[in-house]
């Protein structure tokens, strides 16, 4: 009689292509990346890094409710989407704005979306950082943890009846695999044979819960192969290996019509977000460690300088060119007009229905009557 | 499947389905429910059935094949979460709650995701999907398969909940709501899945197809109106037999939808009768009695001539044994005795044993 022990000995181990100075390392497979796409992930690393930076600090003003930043996670968000393809349909949990801003959605969209005017795709309906496209097949963020799980195998499972050669991609963090919806989204993948791929990023923290606490096993990546999914543990902080990673997943979930689950190790820079102060519960000096010596940013960085690929004049005009587009986007936001007041009831239905004409017809006859009872910053 | 097997155990409780080959154009609720499916999946490709454990969905696996009619894993919000992630992407599927009482477990999907992706993606994201199941009390399954979910479904704005009482209404609804670009919650009964209804050949057409959002008048009268939706609608229907033999002409209204709800329909009626009695086997507080009052107390107050009178479910979790279980849910007698009270006010005011 041998019972199976709660943890291997030797834990699954991480796979890496970059070292921490941003060396290739030896002995290791990856996918080839041009110096055009190697300078276009830096420069979309670094254009999230600002656009993160800038907000909180629009936030930290009271210009917007609420914001969530992606710091030390920006090679997640940035080098999963280079690896993907546009019809790839991504079901976001909310901490990968980068691969929005990978497939051309503007920072004055961004924008507008924080500041919920009329320009917002969302039409000033979801709160800051619910980012939402159809034409960049993006959905809109969800905030229940993890239900975007299921609902990706169940796209995928739509791309699979059409045959399509695409899959769906979605993306939760280390706390999401304590929800319920992550092991049925695992399970129904499995045996559905959907293809889909699960980003996992293992950032240590979900809100003050360190994954010491979230669970017992080696990580998430061992949780695949007791559903029957194929596995992978990488290097979350190495833009090259998440980005083999993925390409390679993609190759897997589409070809063989399976999903895949990625564990990406990473570390959460910010705060969980702006309603959250992580000072309280971890030290400074390990956010400061995780913020400078293991950035993702620079240790790729170090890689495309090294290539000749990129240098100091092209970073100074980099950043300033970001941070003046920012500026102006979010004067641009700020000024924009509100939501009308025809958009509280539009799209509840896809027709109006007969109740909100009605309601919306009262209203405006409300309005009319006791205009001071109502803010004047409503488009009627 | 724990749900399939639990589901054999139950089944012979009203298991009289063998109606469908009486000769004068009958139908059962479960053959409506059956074609209606399959007329609508041979139409559109995209049409596709998750789960299944009461023989709504027999003979669609063969005909229709795995893919397209999935058994899944007993996983409330697997196969909720996998159904609407399909819909927001391009296929139109009917997700099959063994009874809806399970469908809490899967109601983060229904009321986060499917209710609301439309309006918070501000069009972007439509979903067509249908929930549909068995809903309410059945016979002697207790208080967790005997939850009626009308009013909570019917409380939240994105959702449109329908309830079809005889077979017309369950061939008509249920084409509607799987052509309906809007997430639908089809609220069935188990106990009507057997009985037969008269069928015209208006409603066999595979063109046929109700209106969402339009109560039906079963039966005309002019003393006062019942309004009823599923069984209680049987229920109001008997009612009114009895009263009519007393002199009282008891107005029907088969509500069928609860969102959108039929305000005009039944405040119409109202104020030709002056008199209103709501019928329904859920729990009284908040419920869908409690929201026609409060429309019919808007909308036509001036023209009632006695309170309204509120038929609900006791207001207890429902008990199995049978004698209790009789007492927790309307019966014809408590309709006609308050239709009597509203007409005569000759019956004291008591709570209806």
């Amino acid at each position: 009689m041998r019972f199976i022990s709660d943890i291997s000995h030797k834990r699954v181990p991480c796979y890496r292509v970059l070292d921490d100075d941003g060396e290739l390392m030896t002995h290791t497979n990856h996918v080839q990346v041009s110096k055009e796409m190697a300078v276009r992930m830096y420069s979309e690393m670094v254009t999230l890094q600002t656009m993160d930076n800038i907000f909180y600090e629009v936030q930290r003003q009271g210009r917007i409710s609420f914001y969530l930043t992606s710091m030390g996670e920006e090679a997640i968000n940035i080098a999963s989407a280079a690896a993907l393809s546009s019809d790839d349909i991504i079901l976001p949990q909310y901490r990968e704005p980068g691969v929005l801003l990978w497939r051309g959605f503007t920072l004055q969209q961004f924008a507008h979306q924080c500041f919920g005017n009329t320009n917002d795709f969302g039409k000033g309906r979801q709160m800051p950082i619910h980012y939402g496209s159809n034409k960049h097949n993006y959905f809109t963020v969800s905030s229940p943890i993890a239900t975007q799980l299921p609902q990706a195998v169940g796209a995928a499972y739509s791309l699979k009846m059409d045959g399509k050669s695409a899959c769906a991609v979605t993306f939760c963090g280390d706390g999401a695999t304590s929800e319920g919806d992550f092991h049925a989204g695992m399970n129904f993948a499995a045996v559905m044979e959907a293809p889909v791929i699960f980003i996992i990023r293992n950032n240590g923290w979900a809100i003050s819960t360190p994954v010491e606490d979230q669970f017992r096993s080696d990580g998430i990546v061992v949780k695949g192969q007791a559903y029957g999914i194929w596995s992978i543990r990488v290097d979350g902080n190495d833009a090259l290996a998440v980005y083999s990673a993925v390409h390679t997943a993609r190759e897997i979930a589409i070809k063989e019509q399976r999903p895949v689950l990625i564990e990406a190790l990473s570390y959460r820079v910010g705060h969980h977000s702006t309603s959250d102060d992580s000072t309280k519960y971890r030290p400074i000096d390990e956010i400061e460690y995780w913020k400078m010596e293991r950035s993702p940013v620079n240790r790729f960085k170090r890689w495309v300088e090294r290539n000749g690929w990129w240098s100091e004049k092209d970073e100074l005009e980099l950043r300033s060119s970001v941070r003046k587009q920012l500026m102006h986007a979010i004067q641009v936001a700020e000024k924009a007009q509100k939501p009308p007041l025809e958009d509280l009831f539009t799209d509840v239905y896809d027709q109006l229905s007969s109740n909100l004409e009605e309601q919306e017809r009262l209203l405006r006859k409300d309005i009319e009557k006791h205009p001071k009872d109502y803010p004047s910053d409503v488009p009627l | 499947m724990l749900g399939v097997i639990r589901n054999k155990s139950i089944r012979h409780t009203f298991s009289n389905f063998r109606h469908f080959s009486s000769p004068a154009k009958q139908m059962t609720v479960r053959d409506a429910l059956n074609s209606a499916l399959d007329e609508e999946m041979s139409a559109d490709p995209k049409v596709g059935e998750y789960q299944g454990a009461y023989k709504i969905s027999k003979g669609l696996l063969e005909k229709y094949g795995p893919e397209r009619v999935r058994d899944t894993p007993i996983t409330e919000a697997g196969f909720t979460g996998i159904g609407v992630g399909a819909a927001y992407y391009g296929l139109k599927p009917v997700v099959e709650f063994m009874t809806f009482n399970f469908s809490m477990q899967a109601i983060d999907h229904i009321i986060n995701s499917a209710a609301k992706s439309n309006y918070m993606s501000a069009g972007q994201i439509s979903v067509p999907i249908v929930f549909r199941g068995p809903n309410g009390a059945a016979a002697g399954v207790g208080a967790q398969h005997s939850h009626c979910y009308a009013s909570w479904y019917g409380s939240c704005p994105g959702l449109k909940v329908l309830a079809p009482y005889s077979s017309e209404d369950a061939r008509g609804l249920l084409k509607a709501a799987i052509r309906d670009p809007d997430p639908v919650v089809f609220l069935e009964n188990e106990l009507l899945y057997g009985e037969s209804f008269p069928v015209s050949a208006e409603v066999l057409d595979s063109s046929f197809c109700l209106p969402i959002g339009k109560a039906k008048i079963e039966k005309e009268g002019k003393d006062v109106t019942i309004t009823a939706f599923s069984k209680m609608v049987g229920f109001a229907l008997k009612a009114a037999e009895i009263l009519e033999k007393e002199g009282i002409s008891a107005e029907v209204i088969n509500l069928r939808s609860i969102r959108p709800l039929d305000r005009s329909t039944i405040n119409a009626s109202v104020r030709k009768t002056n008199r209103l009695v709501t019928v329904e086997e859920g729990f009284p507080q908040h419920g869908v009695g409690a929201e026609i009052c409060t429309s019919v107390i808007e909308e036509s107050f001036g023209y009632l001539d006695a309170p309204v009178e509120r038929i609900a479910g006791a207001d207890v979790p429902m008990p199995y044994a049978a004698n209790l279980e009789r007492l927790a849910v309307p019966q014809v007698e408590d309709i006609v005795r308050a239709a009597k009270r509203a007409c005569h006010r000759s019956v004291p005011m008591a709570a209806a044993a």
